[in-house]
């Protein structure tokens, strides 16, 4: 963990993409502690309209079809103080917002 | 020239449809937020260009889109919707009690005289408000607290509440339908409620006859006689003279009664039309022949009107909130279906012609009548 600024790359899936009107990727200035919670902060502070479509608006829980990647793990189900892992805050590895295969 | 403007919602986005009073030549443009549902799209009568469209899909939740420009370009408003207080449960399909949870909006209800006023009526069922042109969200707790709420069972489309009409004589009279737990009028501006379901009869409840618990799938009015409603129940098509205090049958001579919409010719006050769809899992035309009935005494006797809809090999459905009317003379149906065609009628229903063919599957179908094309 660090307390530093980072800039964190974040990948969209294709809905939040035009939800949002940006390109499939999304760098992320993220103050403090670098966690889960602190970076879908920061999304949601940078692109208002991401408010509900990843995690609840008042419950703060994740979508149930909604994935966290990073790093070749699978990150959904930890808390959201965990912090991010260090390729994912220097900027190497990207987070991936991903929604679950299903059909339709 | 006057014009028409139709909002198409569908499974994978929305498309506004225009043309002149003719509505001989139209213009397609969409879709809107492809990929995503758009259970409705609806326009305000107090300014045509401002639009609401409900967006949502089972990954990503809701969002809320509104337009000032009649559709042309569109900004996200506010998308949460918290219930008020302690929401309780009501029941599941098997009876078992099951927590409310909000899922989508199914239904939007811009007011007669306020662009900024909206009603929405949601998935899981409950009425919200806004009055700040969808920014914010309020619940109207009235209805889901009055007191049948924690008996209220989903239909198989989700306990989605997808009607709501506005007495243009008295704003504070409104009207909505819930399946599956019947019709509710309030007199007092949405704050208290009351079932009006005596007349109808559901035999796929214990109690037939019972207050609340009918799969009712629209509800109709005529502007100009807000007193009496058209009803396309699960099966039955039902008729009150009396703003809902009692319901009559008017199925008639129907092939069947099943169906989803129902819709009120504009000139014409006993002029109504429904789709009648087979049941109870088909959910397609019966005999393969797409069929809208017209009645002009106000239900009881029916007239099919198949010119230019496909009379062989038609499996198509039409859901409820998939049929509007214009205002122009003759009156203009339109309805569309879960094929992707959307049909009109430039002659109150005598002849129709797809005004387009292969959209996504139709959940929603509203139409503006326009003082010029495009305005």
């Amino acid at each position: 963990m660090t307390s530093r600024r980072n800039v964190i790359r974040v990948v969209l899936p294709q809905h939040l993409q035009t939800l949002a009107r940006v390109g499939s990727e999304v760098a992320l200035e993220v103050t403090g502690p670098a966690t889960l919670g602190s970076l879908l902060d920061a999304l949601e502070e940078r692109y208002p309209v991401l408010r509900g479509t990843v995690r609840d608006h008042t419950t703060q829980k994740r979508r149930a079809f909604v994935r966290f990647f990073a790093c070749e793990e699978d990150m959904s189900h930890e808390s959201s103080d965990t912090p991010l892992p260090a390729a994912v805050i220097s900027g190497a590895e990207p987070f991936l917002i991903v929604g679950a295969l299903a059909g339709g | 020239m006057s014009g028409v403007r139709v909002l198409v919602g569908t499974k994978k986005g929305a498309f506004v449809l225009t043309s002149d009073g003719k509505r001989a030549k139209w213009d397609i443009n969409g879709p809107h937020f492809g990929g995503w549902e758009m259970y409705h799209v609806k326009g305000s009568p107090a300014d045509p260009n401002r639009l609401y469209a409900s967006q949502s899909t089972g990954w990503f939740g809701q969002q809320m889109q509104r337009s000032s420009d009649g559709g042309k370009t569109w900004e996200a408003v506010g998308n949460k919707f918290e219930y008020d207080g302690v929401t309780g449960t009501h029941q599941w399909y098997d009876g078992t009690p099951h927590p409310w949870e909000f899922k989508r909006v199914w239904h939007l209800e811009p007011s007669l005289t306020d662009p900024d006023v909206v009603y929405a009526g949601v998935e899981d069922a409950a009425l919200f408000r806004t009055e700040d042109g969808g920014s914010t969200w309020q619940e109207l707790p009235g209805l889901r607290n009055h007191g049948s709420g924690p008996t209220w069972a989903p239909g198989a489309g989700g306990l989605c509440l997808h009607t709501i009409l506005i007495d243009p004589t008295n704003h504070d009279r409104i009207y909505i339908a819930i399946s599956s737990a019947g019709a509710f009028r309030s007199d007092d501006g949405a704050k208290s409620w009351r079932p009006i379901n005596q007349g109808l009869r559901s035999q796929y409840i214990p109690d037939p006859a019972a207050e609340v618990g009918h799969c009712v799938h629209r509800i109709a009015m005529h502007a100009s006689r807000p007193n009496v409603l058209f009803m396309q129940k699960h099966w039955d098509v039902m008729r009150s003279d009396d703003a809902g205090e009692s319901w009559r049958e008017v199925s008639g001579n129907l092939p069947t009664d099943f169906g989803f919409v129902i819709d009120v010719n504009t000139h014409e006050p006993e002029t109504i039309y429904v789709v009648p769809i087979k049941s109870d899992s088909e959910h397609y035309p019966p005999d393969g022949k797409l069929r809208v009935y017209r009645s002009r005494t106000g239900g009881d006797e029916w007239e099919p009107l198949t010119k230019g809809l496909p009379q062989t090999d038609c499996y198509v459905n039409v859901l409820r909130d998939a049929m509007s009317v214009d205002s122009l003379e003759p009156c203009g149906v339109y309805f569309g279906t879960s094929g992707g065609q959307v049909y009109a009628s430039a002659d109150a229903g005598d002849s129709w012609v797809p005004i387009v063919r292969d959209l996504p599957p139709v959940l929603s179908v509203e139409v503006q009548t326009l003082p010029r094309r495009g305005d």
